[in-house]
């Protein structure tokens, strides 16, 4: 069975212009959307007390707030998470409490009645570890990033580097951009998400660029533009590109849909991720190394003729 | 030309092997079981210990799974909860407060796995249930008692040479004395130089000043030491609540993170390790009279009868009076050594209060005894009750007796336990459920399985017989990267389980790569053979390149991650190494099984 065969090379190129005002107008949008909405930052990183209970008997998210407004805790937020039964509380930060003793009190006022609750997480994170993790995961970013663009640019050439990081970080930010268009909240699995991402995006572009090497060795390529040599490749790769998104997209979908609530995050910016990442590997980094300039020269290094001694 | 040398397929055969065989444990389940350990170094956990239980076991009509003698701890599997609930109960009153009756859970796979080190996979706290928790010492706190402790010695040490001195006053981490002459100066200097030789002194001849600083080392020092302190405290706490495998470790500089799987009551757990221990001097009711009164059942108003540790277990009945001359809160330090007849002691510290009202104490009861009390959880122990001899200045006490060095050590412990080097806050703290965690097994597992089969279902469709081959590789990928996280004890987290998914998701490219390559030479009118060979060959340069880059991502990951992201980092990594093995060495294997013998392939199945 074959899916996409294609006769003829497609003139992936010539749609630059189109591909990259389109890409130009996702990623200011997601810079904007960034900027004016923010990121919806999860406990971890804001610090505060998160509370996950179960009820045996489905139940109103109001009665739970009265109770626990009858606390005088500050802005407890209450959601239900998933069914009636389950329900998510959200506490600040409170100076004359430990979070154990928080816990413990919100969890005894909502068994007060004799109400069927279990505690089933508690998550509390003091304020100075939350800036130790986005300092951490901002060094992880940047790390990611020079990491790569050493190792392609010893292995290709400097201006696939830069191309395969500018798709890649377009890729992440318009990740970041849906999570604050939809106030998703933004967890450290989330984070975990959009550094895999980085790393699998890349994947995409090196497959291309590859093959756009080995494209610039053959004889048969001889005649051809960069712009057709490029095309080309991408259209040699093109089904395995869709093969292998379709496959990984199938796992992430299957955590999306039966993962559970603790995984939805991780899976949503992953599906995310995929999907531009299929977009960015072919319509981004392609046209900006194009757009570098890079030639045939670059990847085949010309035999040095031998130097004459000078007598 | 589309065969392996023999060496390979045994490489493969034997990756195989091993893998399903440290792959096979997870698949036992586990049974419930009963765990003794004591927190005492003076008490073995020996086969004498084992019989004893063994025995009353078989008294209560208890029957056991089987008992193992783990390094320092006995463990006693049941059949089911019910059992190891009872057993629980007998056990802890067959033994005593000595020891510590946990419940655990024990891999069921049969014992000759666990000789071979084949474990199932370490669970997080996400996915078994329990509390974690990151605490941070405050280090100024350390500080600031340790100054304080320095300038008590300071003045002790002065007065007990009749040096006359001004002012002495902290200033930011150093402290100022003032002297009143040149003369005294000097001798101030030089017996500070020669009692205190953690300290570095400063003069300041035309003020007759002297500034006394703590030396950086003694700094790092101070604390390291409070970190340990506070572990061992925090140990301790632990040690109460019973739980099977808990994990206190320094992070960082000055943060312990205290993890508990399995604690079902968590409220209870928070409770403990906030719990402040302390220790009291009360002195000892000798009077036989008072004595035999207290023991028929009529304590004396004003006084109390408590438990006293023998030693190697036993328990006898002491009589103290209720006043407290003097609490925990006045101990600097205790440390285990010896007394100058060689036998093992027990030196002790106190601040410069302490140490008048001790010298007080002891001058007014010289032949009687005091005992030191620890109370906690609102039960008081005493841990030692010494004779007074004589008086006893300068805060520094010793106390031997019969003790051996073990048992000196426990004191120590106990003593030092009572009271934490320095506060600690806890900055994080995460609980999750027993039914939480597993639900997140469940679904993590069911997530991962559904994916693999759409996987391997399109694939077969897709390339056929290549797609099986591909469809079998992806499997072993699976079998290798679980055998590899048994193997290394890694703790598998739920993010853990999201990446062994993402990982399969993201092998398979190296798959699909090979067979679209072998798919395009056969297309460009390649004999079948020679297809195979260009399109495995062309593939790998690819596959190198691109797991590569995805590897210094996973690699960041796991050096700048934490908690949840290092979770996922770890398996992430992991996977990537067994699917370039799995994907390109064991998928080749069986491309040249099938193809490689056969002389003549008209048309390759891909």
């Amino acid at each position: 069975m074959e899916l996409l065969h294609f006769k003829k090379d497609i003139p992936f190129m010539s749609y630059g212009k189109l591909t990259t005002a389109i890409s130009l107008l996702t990623f200011l949008l997601s810079v904007f959307f960034l900027f004016s909405k923010g990121l919806h930052f999860s406990v971890e990183f804001t610090g505060g007390t998160v509370m996950e209970v179960q009820y045996t008997q489905p139940v109103e998210l109001n009665s739970v707030r009265s109770k626990l407004d009858g606390l005088k805790l500050g802005e407890a937020t209450v959601q239900s998470l998933g069914t009636s039964r389950d329900v998510l509380i959200r506490l600040p930060n409170l100076k004359d409490r430990t979070s154990a003793q928080l816990s413990n009190q919100v969890l005894a006022a909502l068994q007060a009645d004799n109400t069927q609750v279990e505690l089933r997480k508690v998550e509390f994170v003091g304020p100075q570890v939350g800036e130790e993790l986005v300092t951490s995961g901002l060094t992880a970013l940047v790390l990611v990033c020079a990491g790569i663009m050493l190792y392609l640019a010893i292995r290709f050439e400097w201006r696939f580097a830069v191309a395969a990081i500018l798709a890649n970080m377009h890729d992440v930010v318009i990740i970041l951009g849906c999570f604050a268009l939809f106030q998703w909240e933004f967890s450290l699995t989330v984070l975990a998400a959009v550094l895999a991402v980085l790393g699998y995006s890349v994947n995409e572009s090196v497959v291309v660029f590859d093959r756009i090497r080995e494209n610039f060795r053959k004889s048969g390529m001889r005649g051809k533009t960069t712009a057709q040599v490029i095309d080309n490749a991408i259209t040699a790769t093109m089904s395995r590109t869709i093969i292998t998104h379709g496959s990984t997209e199938a796992m992430v979908l299957a955590m999306l849909v039966f993962g559970g609530p603790a995984l939805h995050g991780f899976a949503t910016a992953l599906t995310i991720g995929i999907v531009f990442g299929i977009y960015s590997s072919v319509l981004v980094a392609s046209p900006i190394a194009l757009a570098l300039g890079v030639k045939r020269e670059h990847m085949i290094k010309p035999v040095k003729p031998k130097e004459e001694a000078v007598v | 030309m589309n065969r392996y040398p023999l060496w390979k397929y045994l490489i493969i055969a034997v990756a195989l092997i091993v893998s399903t065989l440290y792959t096979l444990p997870n698949f036992y389940g586990e049974s419930p079981a009963v765990q003794v350990s004591t927190s005492r170094s003076a008490i073995a956990i020996d086969t004498a210990l084992m019989d004893r239980v063994e025995k009353s076991l078989a008294a209560a009509k208890l029957p056991a799974d089987g008992i193992y003698l783990d390094g320092n701890s006995l463990k006693v599997r049941f059949h089911d909860p019910d059992t190891q609930i009872k057993a629980r109960d007998l056990i802890q009153q067959e033994l005593g407060d000595n020891y510590i009756i946990a419940l655990n859970l024990l891999s069921s796979s049969p014992a000759w796995f666990a000789k071979l080190k084949a474990h199932p996979m370490f669970l997080g706290l996400d996915l078994r249930g329990g509390v974690h928790f990151l605490l941070e010492v405050d280090m100024k706190a350390a500080v600031d008692k340790t100054i304080e402790r320095y300038s008590g010695d300071i003045r002790r040490e002065l007065r007990a040479k009749k040096i006359r001195y001004g002012t002495l006053k902290r200033v930011g981490d150093s402290l100022e004395l003032g002297m009143r002459d040149a003369a005294s100066l000097k001798a101030a200097e030089d017996v500070l130089a020669r009692m205190l030789p953690n300290l570095t002194l400063k003069t300041d001849d035309t003020l007759n000043k002297l500034v006394i600083s703590i030396k950086p080392e003694e700094f790092v020092k101070i604390q390291t030491d409070a970190v340990k302190q506070n572990i061992t405290t925090l140990h301790n706490r632990v040690n109460e609540l019973g739980v099977a495998e808990p994990v206190i470790q320094q992070q960082g500089a000055n943060r312990i993170v205290v993890q508990l799987p399995g604690v079902q009551d968590t409220a209870k757990a928070k409770d403990i390790l906030g719990r402040t221990a302390t220790l009291e001097v009360r002195m000892v009711e000798d009077d036989p009279a008072k004595v035999a009164e207290a023991q028929s059942g009529l304590v004396p108003s004003g006084y109390e009868l408590l438990d006293e540790a023998t030693g190697r277990g036993g328990v006898q009945k002491i009589l103290v009076k209720k006043d407290v001359e003097l609490t925990g809160d006045n101990i600097n330090d205790a440390q285990p050594g010896f007394d100058e007849n060689g036998t093992a002691a027990v030196h002790i510290n106190l601040d410069s209060a302490g140490a008048s009202i001790f010298r007080q104490v002891t001058a007014d009861n010289i032949g009687r005894r005091m005992a030191m009390i620890l109370v906690e959880k609102g039960k008081a122990e005493v841990v030692t009750a010494p004779v007074i001899r004589s008086e006893i200045g300068g805060g520094r006490v010793q106390i031997s007796g019969s003790m051996n060095p073990a048992e000196a050590n426990d004191v120590a412990l106990l003593l030092r336990a009572g009271s934490l080097a320095a506060p600690m806050n806890i900055i994080e703290e995460r609980t999750v459920g027993p039914s939480l965690g597993k639900d997140n097994i469940e679904k993590g597992f069911n997530s991962t399985l559904y994916g693999f089969v759409a996987i391997a279902i399109f694939m077969l469709i897709y390339y056929r017989v290549f797609g099986m081959i591909s469809a079998v590789s992806l499997a072993v990928n699976v079998l290798m990267l679980v055998a590899l996280l048994s193997m290394l004890q890694a703790t598998l987290t739920l993010p853990g389980i999201a990446a062994i998914a993402l990982t399969l998701g993201m092998a398979i490219d190296a798959n699909v790569l090979i067979n679209e390559r072998v798919r395009e030479e056969v297309r460009n009118g390649v004999t079948p053979q020679a297809a195979i060979k260009a399109g495995y060959d062309h593939a790998w340069a690819t596959i190198l390149d691109s797991n590569i880059t995805t590897l210094i991502a996973g690699l960041a990951l796991l050096i700048f991650g934490s908690g949840p992201v290092r979770g996922f980092a770890v398996v992430h990594c992991l996977g990537i190494l067994t699917s370039m093995f799995s994907a390109v060495m064991v998928s080749r294997g069986l491309v040249n099984l099938v193809y490689g013998s056969r002389r003549r392939v008209a048309k390759l199945s891909v």
